[in-house]
């Protein structure tokens, strides 16, 4: 188990290593930030002072050992637009983004489990049909126009909900949360609504066809012919055997929720991390973007790994190695 | 020809109501985007074409609606129904060339790792690893973001995404099909590893890529759409339908929806009947099912 952990660990390194350069290589080569700091009218002279404080006169093999060193010390310099180091605007608009992915995940859950299951265990019911249909049809939408959509008939057309924003927040440990207000869910809702339906679909499709392939296992025979419910047989014997592939896509789905987070949150001017990304891209503020980047691969990372142990609790034939 | 008609594959098509909706709509988009421009009369990029008086209109059936432009007009007075058309055009064609591109890439990559093994299989399959625990329009749009905005931009960071899924298939298939007879005789006959590869390897690798790459396309429409919607897709004077859909939403909030929800509409109608033509093609060539 500790030899186990430690390879994980010395690949999960190496992975994040790999990202750092390619970050790096793409920042470097793209672009040149030194205008984004100096102002429209600046001499020549203090455009090559702002390089000298930027670093950007040095060879690229020298850049990118600043740029690692600092890194590792979890300095990823200042943004060039805020003025505020980096780490800590990212930090900042973190919780709203887990927070919605929180919601958006619990929300596809708690609808593609059941309907999943209902579907595998009846294939051919019309109901089943139709559910089928509309887990295709949600993988088939573009997100950013559901969330278009919504926001023109829930906030413009009936003003049920708010179109922007995260509403009222609770600061608990330094953190600000919105879910603990009634305006905080209020304003959730329709951006997590948007962000889970493709997600949905996908859990639902795999919950179905996990079904369907444990069904016509012996075990499920068996639960039947001794008489237990069918509640029983789907949910206590089926669904826990149906799961095991769900969970490496619901790692995979995680990722995913918060790389489209980006996209939600720009519809929704929800203010989270991904719409902080796509502002520092129009503005090239390479820091942010540097940021963004190394801590979401970390989370990667870090999902993957857990996907792994959490497989093996839940299925003891497979072994850590 | 006749084979194919009777054969067990168009008698499950026939039966199948998905396949006949599925590739229905496929053919339809297919039409739309090969003589769609010739049916409109007005070229919505042709400045000339467009009167400033027409912008704004609603669709036909509402009040101030005009019988010209069924599907309402934007703010420039262009056609939703032409700029569709013509959207369509680029939305579809970014999606099969990068699929092209990516198969041709993927397989490329996946057969020489399968074949040679050792380090060059290591090298990729590593990559392959890395590149696919990080989805891929986070790839995208980081890359895009680096290379500014452009349809050649945009086909090369899908392709950059793309190839993954082709490699590693083909990879296993390849594995596989190296043990069998066929290929053990080919090499005892003395056939240089290239020729093995591109006569008897490749052909029997490619059927599992029918289906994926047909998903692909879909997949691709959709990721062009997000990225064209976040303004690092294609340019403002090539708009595919996802920066149509951003057009609209600029005026939104004003009630205007026709001209970000019928581009909306659109992309769902060629996506869905993609992915209802994969599923059944999935469930059609996949042995273990049968």
């Amino acid at each position: 188990m500790f030899g186990y952990l430690l390879k994980r660990m010395i690949q999960m390194s190496l992975v994040l290593w790999v990202v750092s350069v390619i970050v790096f290589l793409m920042m470097s080569f793209t672009g040149d930030p030194v205008f984004m700091v100096v102002p429209i009218d600046a001499t020549d002279a203090e455009i090559a002072q702002a390089r000298r404080i930027l670093g950007l006169d040095q060879s690229v093999l020298v850049q990118y050992w600043r740029f690692i060193s600092s890194l590792v010390q979890g300095d990823f310099g200042n943004s060039y637009v805020f003025r505020q180091p980096a780490l800590k605007l990212i930090l900042e608009r973190l919780p709203a983004t887990v927070e919605m992915v929180l919601v958006a995940m619990a929300l596809a859950l708690v609808v593609a489990i059941p309907l999943g299951v209902y579907a595998g265990a009846n294939p051919n019911s019309r109901i089943s049909r139709i559910i089928m249909a509309g887990s295709l049809l949600g993988i088939s939408l573009p997100g950013f126009w559901v969330g278009m959509v919504l926001i023109f008939l829930f906030a413009v057309h009936w003003g049920i909900f708010p179109s922007s924003g995260r509403g009222d927040t609770v600061e608990i440990f330094g953190l600000r949360i919105s879910l603990l207000t009634a305006d905080g869910w209020r304003h959730i809702i329709l951006p997590a609504l948007t962000l889970s339906l493709a997600t949905m679909a996908i859990l639902l499709r795999m919950t179905r066809a996990g079904m369907m392939e444990v069904g016509r296992q012996d075990f499920m025979k068996f639960a039947r012919a001794k008489g237990a419910t069918r509640r029983d047989v789907l949910y206590k014997h089926g669904l826990k055997n149906a799961l095991i592939p769900v969970i490496t896509i619901f790692g995979l789905q995680l990722g995913d929720l918060i790389a489209f987070a980006t996209i939600t949150e720009t519809i929704f001017s929800w203010p989270g991390m991904g719409k902080l990304l796509i502002d520092s891209i129009y503005r090239a503020d390479r820091p942010v973007i540097v940021v963004y980047l190394m801590l979401v691969a970390l989370i990667f990372v870090v999902i993957n790994f857990l996907v792994d142990i959490v497989y093996t609790l839940i299925d003891p034939r497979i072994a850590l190695k | 020809m006749t084979a194919f008609f009777q054969s067990e594959f168009f008698y499950n098509y026939r039966r199948s109501s998905s396949a006949m909706i599925g590739s229905a709509l496929m053919a339809s988009f297919a039409l739309a985007v090969l003589v769609g421009p010739f049916l409109v009369s007005q070229n919505p990029y042709d400045i000339a074409a467009l009167d400033l008086m027409d912008s704004y209109k609603p669709p036909f059936w509402l009040e101030g609606g005009d019988p010209r432009f069924w599907l309402g007009t934007d703010g420039q007075g262009r056609d939703v129904w032409a700029s569709i058309l013509y959207g369509a055009r680029i939305s579809l064609f970014i999606g099969l060339v990068a699929m092209v591109a990516s198969c041709a890439i993927g397989t490329l990559l996946g057969l020489v790792a399968g074949f040679y093994g050792g380090l060059v299989d290591s090298v990729i399959m590593r990559i392959a690893d890395i590149q696919l625990s990080f989805p891929s329009i986070l790839i995208a749009l980081f890359l895009m973001s680096a290379v500014g905005t452009g349809i050649d931009k945009v086909l090369i960071a899908l392709t950059a995404v793309g190839w993954v899924v082709y490699a590693r298939t083909v990879r296993g298939s390849t594995l596989s099909e190296i043990e069998k007879e066929y290929v053990q005789a080919a090499r005892v006959a003395g056939l240089p590893n290239s020729k093995i590869i591109r006569k008897h390897v490749l052909p029997n690798v490619l059927t599992p890529l029918i289906v994926i790459a047909t998903i692909q396309v879909g997949t691709f429409v959709l990721i062009e759409a997000s990225l064209s919607f976040l303004g690092v897709g294609v340019p403002i004077t090539q708009p595919s339908l996802g920066l149509l859909i951003k057009n609209g939403f600029d005026v939104l909030f004003s009630g205007l929806w026709w001209t970000s929800v019928f581009p909306g509409v659109a992309i769902m109608m060629l996506v869905f009947g993609i992915n209802l033509f994969g599923d059944f093609l999935r469930d059609e060539l996949n042995p273990r099912l049968k």
